[in-house]
């Protein structure tokens, strides 16, 4: 018997070899690519609009969010500081990144006419909505196209011939906030994701997927994989031994500090306060997440990976923490201010789609609910929030999740025509804690 | 569900009275308004069983059909509607006023205003639940694509004259009343559950007798004791002392008392057919006219209750002055209402059954834009909403206690002054957040620049916040008087925007991108679905 070695690396690079085989020169519009979390989606889209740009074609960039764009003009400046590009931007204060100016090669305009002509041009989604033109660019990358609605892909279609889209299916999809169950089951739907409306009219699309998740740790890629990506699986690029968190200060027995030691040795750490349906703002759960977040950075951690042979100190910059609601994240920016920690990201899932921390520390979106909603449930929502790190995960959460879960099951009405979504967040929201259930502390505030 | 509607909720349990969630009314009630409290036939979608439709509340008129499978009685039911309905509706589109609309010149290709008829008012359908409104929707989905004799001399069974428009005009009152604040097709329990907070849970408020209990029950009982009542209470027939609002009905009705009506009626019915002589049918007309009497009275006895709630309800909602914005939000119902009216009179053909992919993204964005437009206007004009906005962190209010004049750098400097408010509201401040607040009744804006360190010990207590306002102050090096505030003031700032900003230039239908199907190409005359077997008795 023989055991396959896998090469993270050589699949990797296979796959994006095919990617741009089919974006340069394949014979269709579109090309899809699906990438796990933290699986190189910023960097394929850097090397082909490098290509692209290198094989003489127009080319527009189609991202969601502002810091996106800044994030793509910085990165293409870094592998090609030679290369013109066009930062399109809109007419508020402060449009763009102050870093851009750093840059002689890029331009910065309101005006799209001020930028004809030039490799590359990057905006958003909603100010390319407002773009016209007379001759469309031959080529377009559309960032995050799983994040971006089937009705702003409309309104910027017309600005292009040919697409590449790149986005992670696993995280949240995207939302209206009035109801749209009148167009549920039309392929068009326009409150569904831009690649469900691509697909469902272009089926002949060639569809790619990244298989290996850099960011992820061999402790946490198996269990994101199973829970989120059951159809499509990807693999960690490191092994076990590749990465270590350690603490210079020993543990002082507490509950955060064990939850800590725990998430250091397995990658995962659940710190469990007692079963209680508290409001939004768990006033103790809050308390919770800001002392381990205290703790992680008084203990002097101290993160070895790949990246670099010595290790590097675990500073605030590199914890975050993610909530499920605006408020809650709120309050515990205001718990972490009165102990003291500043510079810490603290942040909804929505708005740490995309980012990488080494340590995360999430306030579970079931902590302390009487109910279970499509909204608390939803699998991106966790996914999100448990595939952020690249060393550790604590999860804060009250206990009696689980009987929560068996007591709600889930109740969306079926809308015919409409794409069942796997895994539903049921059974993903069992299979983490599942998982977590084996690395918990239990804590009395 | 926010901080401030749970808290009026156990307010509601606590006192056994609903809690009012607004001071002003935050939608538009017509002077006029024609109430209809639809009933629909259980297991039959879409079959009315009858309705009590009218303006005046001492005279509603009932129309009922005896059998609802027969598709000729619901015919003439629908026409009977059609002539309560249609001459209402028409009754607004005479009266109209000259107005301005902005219009893409297709020569040109520039805007241009173009001078346009506007309705001097609309007409406003009352029903009693978010579930009348749907049903109309269906009954308006149902007729629409019917042809009459005269369109179609063909076709197998022909609605009778007025029916297909009754079914274009319930369609747009239907999908008018999904746009955020419209006024064309409310649902009382809407209203109500916007203005109050009951005692029980926001799925309970959609009935309307438990809803009205709580706002306003009966002398000397507990809002939640009278609601249990209308909910549940039976009499000795096992029949509910308060029917539901409808359109369905309660099951133990259906099987008792509705059921044998129809059997008797339908008897009554084959026996007529089947009489021989004149003497014997007339006889037998006069056993059917009472079989369709005893239908006509249970049906009456089960919508009247429901429209005289609903007349309760309008009487409570009228003791509410109105908001500020509600007349701006009825100009665009008078704007929907305008459109339809002259599609119907151009001879466009009926809406088609499913948008297409550009019409849809239009609608969602118009809905959304109005959604947030309307969060906002009820926050502005209203202050116990907008309390409910600072309890949340997204406003806060305070008093003005600094203001330092500073200026923007630059060739022309401008004036930017620092306001500095003191707050016991915890707003949810960002790093440079924009924050608005209402002068004259547009929004000037102004940045966040941070939290000034309190006194110690100062007995206002509270947080002090510095702004710097950065518009609305006129063109010159100082700022025009008024436009800043003063020392003392008391301000409101939110940390919403209170306009909306158009949308995405959407291309026209015929240019649909590849990624969307293309074009839908050529519009099809739509016509109405096939007769299958079960269609006909």
């Amino acid at each position: 018997m023989t055991t396959q070695v896998f090469d993270p690396g050589a699949a990797a690079g296979e796959a994006t070899e095919a990617i741009l085989r089919d974006t340069l020169h394949g014979a269709h519009r579109g090309v899809v690519v699906d990438s796990p979390p933290g699986a190189g989606k910023s960097t394929l889209v850097v090397r082909a609009a490098l290509e692209l740009a290198d094989a003489g074609r127009p080319l527009m960039v189609v991202a969601q969010t502002n810091a996106q764009v800044d994030d793509l003009v910085l990165r293409l400046a870094e592998k090609n500081p030679e290369l013109p590009v066009g930062r399109l931007h809109s007419s508020d204060a402060d449009p763009y990144d102050k870093a851009l100016d750093r840059l002689p090669q890029v331009r910065k305009s309101a005006k799209a006419g001020d930028l004809t002509g030039l490799p590359v041009v990057i905006s958003t989604a909603a100010k390319w909505g407002h773009v016209k033109v007379d001759e469309p660019w031959a080529h377009a990358i559309v960032d995050e196209a799983y994040q971006m609605r089937s009705d702003s892909l409309l309104a910027v279609a017309g600005l292009f011939e040919r697409a590449l889209f790149v986005g992670d299916p696993g995280q949240l999809d995207p939302f209206a906030i009035v109801g749209s169950e009148q167009w549920a089951g039309l392929s068009y739907d326009p409150s569904a994701s831009a690649v469900t409306t691509l697909l469902a009219h272009n089926p002949e699309l060639p569809q790619h997927r990244l298989p290996v998740s850099w960011r992820l740790p061999a402790s946490a890629a198996p269990l994101v994989s199973d829970a989120f990506y059951p159809y499509t699986p990807f693999r960690s690029g490191t092994d076990h031994d590749d990465r270590r968190l350690a603490f210079a200060v020993p543990s002082d027995g507490s509950g955060p500090d064990k939850v800590i030691d725990a998430a250091a040795e397995s990658g995962w750490g659940l710190l469990e306060l007692p079963a209680r349906h508290t409001p939004r703002t768990d006033p103790e759960a809050v308390r919770a997440v800001a002392a381990v977040v205290r703790r992680l950075l008084d203990r002097g951690g101290a993160a070895t990976s790949e990246r670099s042979p010595d290790p590097t100190p675990l500073t605030a910059d590199r914890i975050a923490v993610g909530t499920a609601h605006r408020d809650q994240a709120a309050a515990v920016r205001a718990a972490l201010a009165d102990l003291g920690v500043a510079d810490v990201t603290v942040d909804t899932a929505n708005r740490l789609q995309g980012r990488e921390y080494d340590v995360t520390v999430v306030l579970h979106p079931l902590s302390g609910r009487p109910d279970a909603t499509a909204f608390h449930l939803e699998t991106g929502r966790l996914c999100v929030l448990a595939s952020r790190h690249r060393h550790a995960c604590i999860v804060v959460c009250r206990a009696g999740v689980s009987d929560l879960l068996d007591d709600y099951p889930s109740t969306e009405p079926v809308q015919l025509g409409t794409l069942v979504k796997f895994p539903d967040g049921w059974e993903a929201n069992h299979a983490v804690l599942a998982r977590l259930g084996e690395h918990r502390v239990a804590w009395r505030p | 569900m926010s901080l401030i509607t749970t808290l009026a909720r156990l307010e509601a349990v606590s006192t056994g009275r609903a809690q009012p969630a607004a001071t002003v009314r935050h939608r538009h009630l017509s002077d006029h308004p024609l109430v209809l409290v639809p009933l629909t036939t259980a297991g039959e979608a879409g079959a009315p069983l009858g309705a009590l439709v009218g303006t005046d509340r001492d005279a509603p008129q009932l129309l009922v059909v005896p059998q609802p499978r027969d598709r000729d009685l619901r015919f003439a039911f629908l026409s009977e509607l059609a002539d309560i309905v249609l001459p209402y509706v028409d009754g607004y589109a005479e009266s109209v006023e000259a107005a301005e609309r902005n219009e893409t010149d297709p020569e040109t290709g520039k805007r241009v205003k173009v001078e346009v008829e506007l309705c001097a008012d609309a007409p406003q359908l009352i029903v009693p639940s978010r579930a009348g409104v749907d049903f109309l929707r269906l009954l308006g989905r149902s007729m629409r694509f019917r042809r009459t004799a005269e369109q179609d001399p063909e076709t197998p069974y022909p609605a009778p004259p007025r029916v297909p428009l009754l079914g274009r005009w319930l369609t747009h009152f239907g999908e008018r009343a999904r746009m955020p604040g419209s006024s064309l097709l409310p649902a009382m329990t809407d209203l109500l559950a916007r203005h109050w907070s009951t005692g029980q849970s926001t799925l309970e408020d959609q009935h309307l007798g438990a809803l009205l209990a709580w706002i306003d029950p009966p002398e000397g009982r507990s809002g939640a004791e009278a609601a249990l009542e209308a909910e549940l209470a039976r009499d000795e027939q096992g029949q509910l002392r308060h029917p539901p609002a409808g359109p369905a009905t309660d099951p133990a009705f259906d099987n008792k008392l509705l059921a044998p009506a129809f059997e008797r009626y339908d008897r009554a019915r084959t026996a007529l057919h089947a009489a021989e002589d004149g003497l014997e049918a007339d006889d037998r007309l006069g056993a059917l006219t009472a079989a369709e009497e005893e239908i006509r009275g249970l049906v009456l006895s089960r919508t009247r209750p429901t429209w005289d709630a609903v007349w309760h309800g309008i009487d409570l909602l009228r003791a509410l002055p109105e908001g500020a914005h509600v007349e701006e939000r009825w100009t665009r119902d008078r704007w929907s209402f305008t459109g339809h009216r002259d599609r119907v009179t151009a001879g466009e053909p009926p809406q088609p059954r499913r948008d297409d992919a550009v019409t849809a993204a239009n609608k969602l964005a118009s809905r959304e834009r109005e959604q947030a437009r309307l969060e906002a206007q009820e926050a502005l004009d209203d202050p116990l909403v907008m309390a409910g906005r600072r309890l949340a962190g997204e406003a806060f209010a305070g008093e003005v206690t600094d203001v330092v004049m500073t200026y923007s750098e630059g060739k022309r400097p401008s004036p930017r002054p620092l306001v500095t408010v003191r707050t016991e509201d915890r707003p949810h401040l960002g790093e440079r957040a924009k924050v608005y607040r209402s002068l004259g009744g547009k929004p000037q804006s102004a940045e966040f620049v941070g939290y000034e360190d309190s006194a110690e010990g100062s007995p206002e207590g509270g947080a002090l916040i510095v702004l710097k306002i950065l518009d609305k102050m006129g063109r010159g090096k100082e700022p025009e008087a008024g436009s800043v505030p003063e020392k003392g003031d008391r301000v409101c700032f939110t940390l919403f925007e209170h306009e909306q900003r158009g949308g995405a230039k959407l291309p026209e239908p015929e240019d649909t991108p590849w990624t969307h199907g293309g074009p839908p190409g050529e519009a099809v005359q739509e016509t109405a679905d096939p007769v299958t077997p079960e269609d006909v008795l």
